[in-house]
């Protein structure tokens, strides 16, 4: 298939002193942390926007972070890239490497260093999954907020370098509001501290900024996380709807009416079709549009909340409500939500748009992606976060077809087009990564882009970090 | 040109005003409402960029929880138009008058340029988190945008985090974007009586582990409790508890807040008006608004860690505080203005944190560092970034750092 997105050309001196640069850096490394054999480094080859691949020139699998600072500083005295890798579960072609590039995994650096449940926060290293945040502190009664669909595999850096958002960041938030501290691994090897266990940092917020950098501002090595108080219990409850208008106006009442649930999820009826065959999580199937609304605390609280969003949906003809009687059923019912990209991609091959608009532009939007995608000729299924307005079309294709995979990247930059144009941008939880870098231009003037290219050089001066990423290759002013 | 002030109307005019400053290198005081003026080291400017004219909301759906408002629009004027349609600013700004004794107005532009929280910072985020996109001019004259009017957007740098609390060293705020929530039906707060410090941080610690989304916790200890509600809370120390949100919900959380902190102390409950003028006064930091001439910190720090910064302090200076935050945010008045470093070295040994001198003397402010020191590393990227987006150093030289002037000292020379 002809890739329609660049990536850097490679370096030939790099390339040509692959052997002698490997060397100087298995001397910085453990034994058995510097990854060279090519069959060894297919697994690293690509993530989970798995249409580009690229082989780097070697893998690192460092231990700490001095030794993470080591091969950095080692890089940047050489000019060569380097990719951070967490998980590489990147929708966005994020922790894709280049062939002249190391690529750092923090995979080893998967210990959470201490628990202080008095000021509700945990330190833990990079590689740590997100899962694995909740699960420590799960008995004492406490949970780390962002829980993106990934979160069995993602970690917690990954997260840190895309903002990671999930189902829950109606009321929580993304990444940025639950992260108060972090050691970050500068260009020229140093390591700085920056925030802690204090609720703000002081100077200028460059912990805002790390987030959601997508590893062109440093590496992260260790993280400090809020943990927050389990609700008492939670509730998912389904909301079938016979026009996808009206569930979107009920999102729209329901937010209006100050009633803020943990999460409002919208299913459209081919994405509901596709989980349930897969989760048999009994969703309602004889509607256009389904809406699972979560509330949580106790069990009169949920019911009071409950009742003033049966109310408002009936107002809008809400066709189908089922509430989860039993855990199991709650589990199953977000079991198939976050499973729908797995899903779909049982039944076709499929990419997956990430682009955010103003609540009022739902309905708007969502009527223009059909249209758009059937002029591709291509299907689609929208299962997303209505209450923040972030959406997520699925276009799906056949990737044995070079025309038809080709249409669907087209389909996919139109559909972010429309959301950019209407008031949205590009990525609300995924990132630019490599798919999404030819778009920024429609978002953003050159001096938009200019701007965040400098604030980019003053982390980076020689661009080693991820440079592929995010910003257009024309046109970069800084390097 | 000595105290001149430019008072752009629009935002061409202020990327002009900038870009001609950027040329005569002309170093500008940038000024909202100026209330918040006397925070940070005394500027070094040569002029003065008054925002006061960029005014007015832009744009506000309520149905879509984001507003867009002139950087110089009096918060005022926001909170009223929010107050009409039953939403608020969640973060709670704080209000720097009563504290500093200043006049004006605070607009939204200095609000998110000091990065102003209020009590429910602890549960909602800080002003940065409520902040989704700005338009700013950079020290080129450069109209630039970030962010947007979207809630999940990590579409490139996020320069809006940058700008928030830069204090106006970074660029010029011509437009902020920000999300907005519904008010809380109602709110409640339950007072514990009689605790010391490190009880109340114990207290607080345990409330914030229960299942009854808690959205403040202060403590006032008995030298300052009785300049609250007008001397309503007593003599006894107390601790502040606020509950908020649906009448059901608030009416079966207080029940059981009260229950689990029955351990600790009595305590009674205020209702949804004492509770709203109770949380003004924290959040206006109240207790110290009478005796001006004592300088003021404010501390962050774990939340555990603030009482016991306190504790150690008064072993060797006279000190008063009370806490926000859980405890991580202290107020504390010490007796002399010179005892930063004492400060300073208490709150690294404590597991880090940082102190700012909100309230104090032109010349005390501009004798130490008013805002906490930076490492080595930390300073000189600061600075890189700073000469990234102001290359001449021409917004608010000196406010948050002696270095920033350095470039302006080297130009005059």
């Amino acid at each position: 298939m002809s890739e329609m997105i660049a990536f850097l050309e490679p370096d030939p001196a790099i390339i040509g002193r692959r052997a002698a640069i490997l060397a100087d850096i298995a001397d910085l490394l453990p034994s058995d942390a510097l990854v060279t054999e090519e069959r060894e480094l297919v697994p690293f080859e690509t993530d989970a926007f798995v249409s580009y691949r690229r082989l780097p020139l070697a893998v690192a699998l460092p231990e700490t972070t001095e030794q993470v600072a080591a091969v950095v500083k080692y890089c940047h005295r050489e000019g060569i890239p380097v990719v951070p890798r967490g998980a590489g579960t990147s929708l966005s072609g994020g922790a894709i490497p280049q062939e002249d590039a190391i690529v750092i995994g923090l995979s080893r650096l998967n210990r959470i260093i201490e628990v202080d449940l008095p000021n509700r926060c945990a330190r833990v290293q990079a590689g740590v999954t997100n899962i694995s945040i909740s699960q420590a502190v799960d008995a004492e009664g406490f949970f780390y907020a962002p829980d993106p669909s990934s979160q069995l595999a993602c970690t917690i850096g990954g997260n840190i370098g895309m903002n990671s958002g999930g189902a829950h960041c109606l009321k929580y938030g993304v990444t940025t509001n639950n992260l108060l501290g972090v050691r970050l691994v500068l260009f020229d090897g140093s390591v700085v501290e920056i925030g802690g266990k204090a609720l703000d940092a002081p100077g200028y917020d460059l912990l805002g900024l790390i987030c959601g950098s997508e590893g062109q501002l440093g590496i992260v090595t260790e993280a400090t996380v809020r943990l927050l108080a389990k609700p008492e219990g939670a509730r998912p409850v389904l909301f079938g709807f016979p026009r996808s208008e009206a569930a979107g106006a009920c999102v729209s009442e329901v937010i209006g009416a100050g009633i803020i649930p943990v999460a409002i999820e919208f299913m459209d009826k081919p994405a509901i079709e596709i989980c349930e065959a897969f989760a048999q999580a009994g969703y309602p199937m004889d509607v256009e549009a389904l809406l699972i609304v979560e509330v949580e605390g106790s069990d009169e609280e949920m019911e009071a909340m409950l009742a003033r969003i049966v109310d408002i949906a009936k107002r809008h003809g809400v066709s189908a409500i089922k509430e989860s009687q039993s855990a199991t059923e709650a589990a199953l019912i977000w079991k198939g939500r976050k499973s729908a990209f797995g899903a779909t991609g049982r039944i076709a091959d499929y990419i997956c748009m990430d682009g955010t608009v103003p609540l009022g532009q739902l309905s708007h939007v969502l009527k223009e992606t059909s249209v758009i995608v059937a002029k591709y000729g291509l299907r689609v299924a929208n299962v997303f976060h209505a209450g923040d307005g972030n959406m997520h079309p699925l276009i799906l294709f056949n990737a044995n077809d070079p025309e038809e995979a080709r249409k669907a990247e087209l389909a996919g930059n139109d559909i972010l087009k429309l959301c950019v144009d209407a008031g949205g941008c590009l990525t609300g939880e995924h990132g630019v990564g490599v798919e999404k870098r030819d778009l920024m231009t429609h978002q953003y003037a050159p001096a938009d882009l200019g701007q965040q290219m400098d604030v980019r050089s003053a982390f980076d001066p020689k661009w080693i970090f991820n440079p592929s990423k995010v910003f257009p290759l024309d046109g970069r002013r800084s390097k | 040109m000595t105290a001149a002030v430019a008072r752009p109307t629009t935002e061409d005019e202020l990327a002009g005003c900038v870009a001609e400053a950027a040329r005569a290198r002309t170093p500008l005081e940038i000024r909202g409402g100026g209330t918040r003026s006397g925070v940070g080291r005394p500027v070094r400017s040569a002029a003065t960029l008054d925002l006061s004219g960029l005014s007015g909301i832009t744009a506000y759906n309520p149905a879509e929880l984001v507003m867009s408002a002139g950087a110089g629009t009096p918060l005022a004027e926001i909170e009223a138009e929010l107050d009409r349609n039953g939403q608020m600013l969640t973060f709670e700004p704080m209000d720097h008058r009563p504290l500093l004794g200043s006049q004006g107005e605070p607009t939204i532009g200095g609000v998110f340029a000091a990065n102003v929280s209020g009590p429910r910072r602890l549960s909602a985020g800080a002003a940065r988190d409520s902040l989704l996109g700005v338009r700013f001019v950079n020290g080129r004259g450069e109209v630039i945008k970030s962010g947007g009017r979207v809630m999940k957007n990590v579409t490139g740098l996020d320069l809006v985090k940058l700008l928030a609390g830069s204090w106006g060293t970074l660029g010029v705020m011509s437009e902020v974007t920000f999300k907005v929530l519904p008010k809380p039906e109602t709110a409640a707060t339950l007072v514990i009586s009689g605790l010391n410090d490190a009880e109340a941080a114990a207290a607080m610690a345990a409330a914030m582990a229960l299942p009854v989304d808690v959205s403040s916790a202060a403590h006032l200890p008995a030298s300052l409790v009785n300049r609250c509600l007008g001397g309503a809370l007593g003599w006894e120390p107390a601790t502040l508890l606020r509950l908020e949100g649906l009448s059901e919900s608030v009416k079966v959380r207080k029940d059981k807040l009260a229950r689990a902190m029955a351990a600790y102390g009595d305590s009674r409950l205020l209702d949804a008006e004492e509770t709203a003028l109770l949380w003004a006064e924290v959040r206006d930091v109240m207790p110290f608004a009478k005796d001006r001439a004592k300088a003021l910190w404010r501390v962050s720090v774990a939340p555990s860690a603030g009482h016991q910064l306190v504790a150690a302090l008064r072993l060797n200076t006279g000190v008063d505080a009370f806490y926000d935050w859980q405890g991580g945010l202290v107020w504390l008045a010490m007796e002399q203005d010179t005892e930063h470093e004492l400060l300073r070295t208490f709150i690294s040994r404590l597991g880090g944190g940082h102190a700012t001198l909100v309230r104090a003397p032109a010349a005390v402010r501009a004798a130490i560092s008013v805002f906490e020191p930076e490492s080595a590393a930390v300073a000189a990227l600061s600075t890189r970034i700073r000469r990234q987006i102001d290359p001449e150093g021409i917004f608010n030289p000196g406010r948050m750092a002696a270095a920033e002037t350095a470039r302006q000292g080297a130009t005059e020379n």
